[in-house]
């Protein structure tokens, strides 16, 4: 069966879909501020404040929105997406200790903090536009963030 | 309003391929995808729709309902299918995951009584899937 492909079919612009990307990477980490004594630190973080530090299982769900593109029916490459993840994730965060990492030297290694910067750093992908980050940190708890002004696509209209 | 979502599953082989191109530019877009012996997934499609709930009934929908339109619309006819060959709107579209979205949506918009189509989620994978809106 031979075919030819819809973008001589139609005119209408190509329909906007959103395609989203799990990846797994285990880390520890431990909540703790310098702004709170180790007593307040012990009562905001209770045992997420353990000084050896804990660790999980994290799941990041990435979601880029674009346009379908009619010669390849795709958002965007999954390779180009998943060898970014590779670089600029995976090899960074993966096995390591959040706490130690330039990216939370300011900042409290909580997952709400984790989301906002793999946010920032897949920002910079390419070839698609960022939408949404979700990371499970367990099967209870999840964080999403569409960036600073994204109130429509966090209320997923 | 309330949204509400069902969820069905369905078993296909594709490829991806554009036949405006040469062989050798297939394989580099496409990779494996592009074997023309085809592969296959297991798909969970999650449909949504947004509606008021009825005072009488309880219901946005009534889920027996939306159920059987999803397998009249759509699982009768992509389950155990070979996607491109055997469903018509992935003879002039790439049967990727993103146009299999988009495709369920242009079969289910409209013919879901007293409520209305949000979203069409297609998994190919569990850690990867496609969301469409109907935004062109």
């Amino acid at each position: 069966m031979t075919h030819t492909l819809s973008s001589t079919a139609s005119s209408s612009p190509a329909p906007r879909a959103y395609l989203s990307r799990r990846y797994r990477l285990s880390a520890s980490h431990r909540l703790h501020t310098d702004a709170f004594s180790a007593e307040e630190n012990r009562v905001a973080y209770g045992k997420c404040n353990n000084p050896h530090g804990h660790g999980h299982n994290y799941t990041i769900e990435v979601t880029l929105g674009g346009p379908v593109n009619p010669l390849t029916g795709m958002v965007c490459d999954l390779v180009a997406l998943d060898a970014f993840a590779r670089e600029h994730l995976l090899d960074r965060f993966d096995h390591q200790n959040l706490n130690t990492l330039p990216e939370f030297r300011s900042s409290v290694s909580t997952t709400e903090n984790f989301t906002r910067e793999v946010y920032r750093i897949f920002s910079a992908f390419p070839h698609a536009q960022l939408s949404r980050v979700r990371i499970e940190e367990t099967s209870n708890n999840s964080f999403e963030y569409s960036g600073p002004d994204s109130n429509r696509k966090a209320e997923g209209i | 309003m309330v949204l509400l979502t069902r969820k069905a599953e369905f078993s296909s082989a594709h490829y991806y391929w554009n036949d405006a191109w040469s062989s050798e530019e297939n394989q580099r877009v496409f990779g494996r995808c592009a074997n023309r012996n085809g592969h296959g997934h297991n798909y969970t499609l999650e449909v949504t729709v947004a509606g008021d709930v009825d005072p009488i009934t309880g219901f946005v929908v009534d889920l027996k309902q939306l159920k059987d339109i999803l397998e009249r619309e759509v699982i009768q006819v992509y389950d155990h299918r070979h996607l491109n060959l055997e469903v018509p709107e992935f003879a002039t579209r790439i049967p990727t995951t993103e146009n299999i979205a988009v495709s369920i949506w242009e079969r289910l918009d409209g013919k879901i009584p007293n409520a209305k189509l949000q979203r069409v989620r297609v998994y190919e994978m569990p850690d990867l899937f496609a969301d469409y809106y109907g935004e062109r």
